[in-house]
């Protein structure tokens, strides 16, 4: 059963989860991939392989992590293993199925800034930076990407590759000799967007309920594509809200202050 | 060999002024109570390397000691920037840093490379990032067998290495457990290393496949409870969130942040740590 309550951030966590199966692999990036991959786990694929660059392959935790390190990833995880054997074996060697990342901007083609706004030498917002994602976006087999909408966000022209997405379009990853698929899917708090299979521009597919064509271009810098077969996302189930909600809620909880008072 | 010595001469007798350092620890384990050691002896022109610099090196830029940082993600994890970091790069407050600017995979790469007496690390990565443009250490070199464009980096070897563990025998062979991060490799890369841990044992008590560094591969041994807070140490204490979010309003002010530097690092010793793990610790 479906219900109307629910918030943006909601049905952009949710939408995401729905993407994920019972067989991917997953690397998962720390903020909004994190509660999807999450949520997916907690509702219809329990068999997922979640994996986070700390090390930690199979890892099923109670509450979200802070950090992609936190002890609870580690304490429920199949194994861990160091991270110099997660980037070279794991992810290098082309175990992952699905490379799941955020991002501060975007641009049409699906590439990636998280390193400086403004110029880099003289930035005007110096960004935390890649960490793992340059090469989870290459090596991964294909890359989804969560984020909120809103012009600063989704730019004509991004300050600074750090990830590279589908470039310039059309068969720019092939010429690059990038051999994944890079970018196949970007959930926001509005739409679902897919590329385009030839000329590879991020191209909207479906939009949340109550949102409008005109409300996503209000957020968006470029002129945006609508697909000539533009669904509606079908509204979160109650299931998939309380899951959610039940998350956040002990994620919040262990994050206000682990610490227990002694006598 | 490892000596059995305080914090203080361990860090006297290893770092120099002007010496290549690496405090590695991947979320978990990091060492914080060398760090702040190394603030209190006011040791400076430090190249610092580490994969994610997190709230140590917020604290040694900040405080003015850094010439060169060696990094691959910036960020206080899950809360935002690093905001002295960040000071630094944007205005030169207190000082200007140069920065070197990598990935993840091609900083792990490094350190295994350092590790493995390599002169470089060969990896596939990069592939359409800007960082190649900014960062004249990335190359592309060609397989001499399939003539695949890698990337290359050099390798990372450190002066001192300085890592936190959960515990070292008497002989001062080292185990870690958990989150191993790229301690291992750090160490066996760098001339010097300093770990402290958490406690020392008569035996470590682990099983065969365990990750241990050899009492010979270590340079001091320095026992420090609560070394890695507000980091965690598994099955010891566990990582102070709010501590990190708290970090956050701190830094974002450069006389709150000196104030707290003063009261906390430049006052204190290694042994208040113990303190700032009550209530943290794992009862099971």
């Amino acid at each position: 059963m479906s219900t109307q309550d629910f918030t943006p951030d909601e049905m952009m966590a949710i939408a995401a989860s729905r993407a994920l199966s019972n067989t991917d692999v997953c690397f998962v990036g720390i903020g909004a991939p994190s509660a999807a991959c999450n949520i997916a786990r907690l509702t219809h694929a329990p068999d997922i392989t979640l994996i986070y660059e700390s090390g930690t392959i199979g890892t099923a935790p109670d509450v979200l992590p802070l950090s992609i390190g936190d002890g609870e990833l580690c304490d429920t995880a199949l194994t861990t293993v160091p991270v110099p054997e997660m980037f070279r074996y794991w992810l290098q060697g082309g175990k992952i199925t699905v490379g799941f990342l955020g991002a501060a901007q975007i641009d049409r083609f699906a590439n990636i800034n998280t390193t400086v706004v403004g110029d880099y030498n003289k930035p005007k917002v110096r960004l935390p930076g890649g960490g793992g994602a340059p090469e989870i976006a290459s090596s991964s087999q294909q890359v989804y990407i969560t984020m909120k909408q809103s012009t600063r966000g989704f730019v004509e022209k991004l300050d600074f590759f750090t990830s590279f997405g589908h470039g310039e379009g059309g068969d720019h990853r092939e010429r690059m000799g990038i051999r994944t698929q890079g970018p196949t899917l970007l959930i926001t708090d509005l739409a679902i967007w897919k590329p385009d299979p030839v000329t590879k521009e991020m191209t909207v597919v479906s939009l949340h309920p109550r949102t409008t064509k005109e409300r996503v271009q209000q957020t968006v810098s470029w002129a945006v594509r609508f697909s000539d077969d533009l669904q509606e996302t079908p509204a979160p189930t109650e299931e998939e809200l309380s899951v959610l909600r039940e998350l956040k809620a002990r994620t919040a909880a262990a994050h206000a202050g682990n610490r227990v008072e002694t006598a | 060999m490892a000596d059995f010595i305080s914090l203080k001469d361990a860090v006297k007798k290893h770092l120099k002024s002007g010496d290549m350092a690496a405090f590695e620890g991947f979320t978990h384990l990091i060492p914080h109570a060398a760090a702040h050691e190394v603030i209190r002896q006011g040791i400076d022109e430090l190249t610092i390397v580490r994969m994610t610099p997190d709230l140590i090196y917020d604290q040694l830029v900040g405080m003015g000691l850094v010439k060169k940082m060696i990094f691959s993600y910036a960020g206080n994890p899950g809360v935002g920037l690093l905001r002295r970091v960040r000071d630094s790069i944007e205005h030169g407050w207190p000082r200007s840093i140069e920065i070197e600017e990598h990935s993840h995979a091609a900083l792990a790469n490094a350190y295994e490379a350092g590790a493995a007496g390599l002169p470089c690390a060969i990896f596939r990565g990069y592939l359409g990032t800007d960082l190649q443009l900014v960062n004249p250490n990335i190359k592309r070199v060609s397989c001499p067998f399939t003539g695949e464009e890698l990337a290359a980096v050099p390798s990372i070897q450190p002066d001192v290495a300085f890592i936190h563990a959960l515990k070292a025998d008497r002989k001062g062979n080292v185990l870690i457990e958990g989150i191993l991060g790229v301690q291992k490799e750090v160490v066996l890369a760098a001339k010097h290393s300093i770990v402290t841990v958490e406690e020392v044992v008569d035996v470590l008590d682990t099983h065969m496949n365990a990750c241990i560094l050899p009492h010979w591969t270590v340079s001091a041994i320095c026992e420090v409870r609560g070394g890695a807070h507000p980091s965690y140490a598994q099955g010891y204490y566990g990582r102070d969130n709010k501590t990190y979010i708290d970090w956050d309003t701190i830094a974002a002010d450069r006389d709150k942040f000196q104030a707290w530097m003063d009261e906390n690092v430049l006052k204190q010793g290694p042994e208040v740590f113990a303190g700032r793990i009550k209530g943290l610790e794992v009862t099971s």
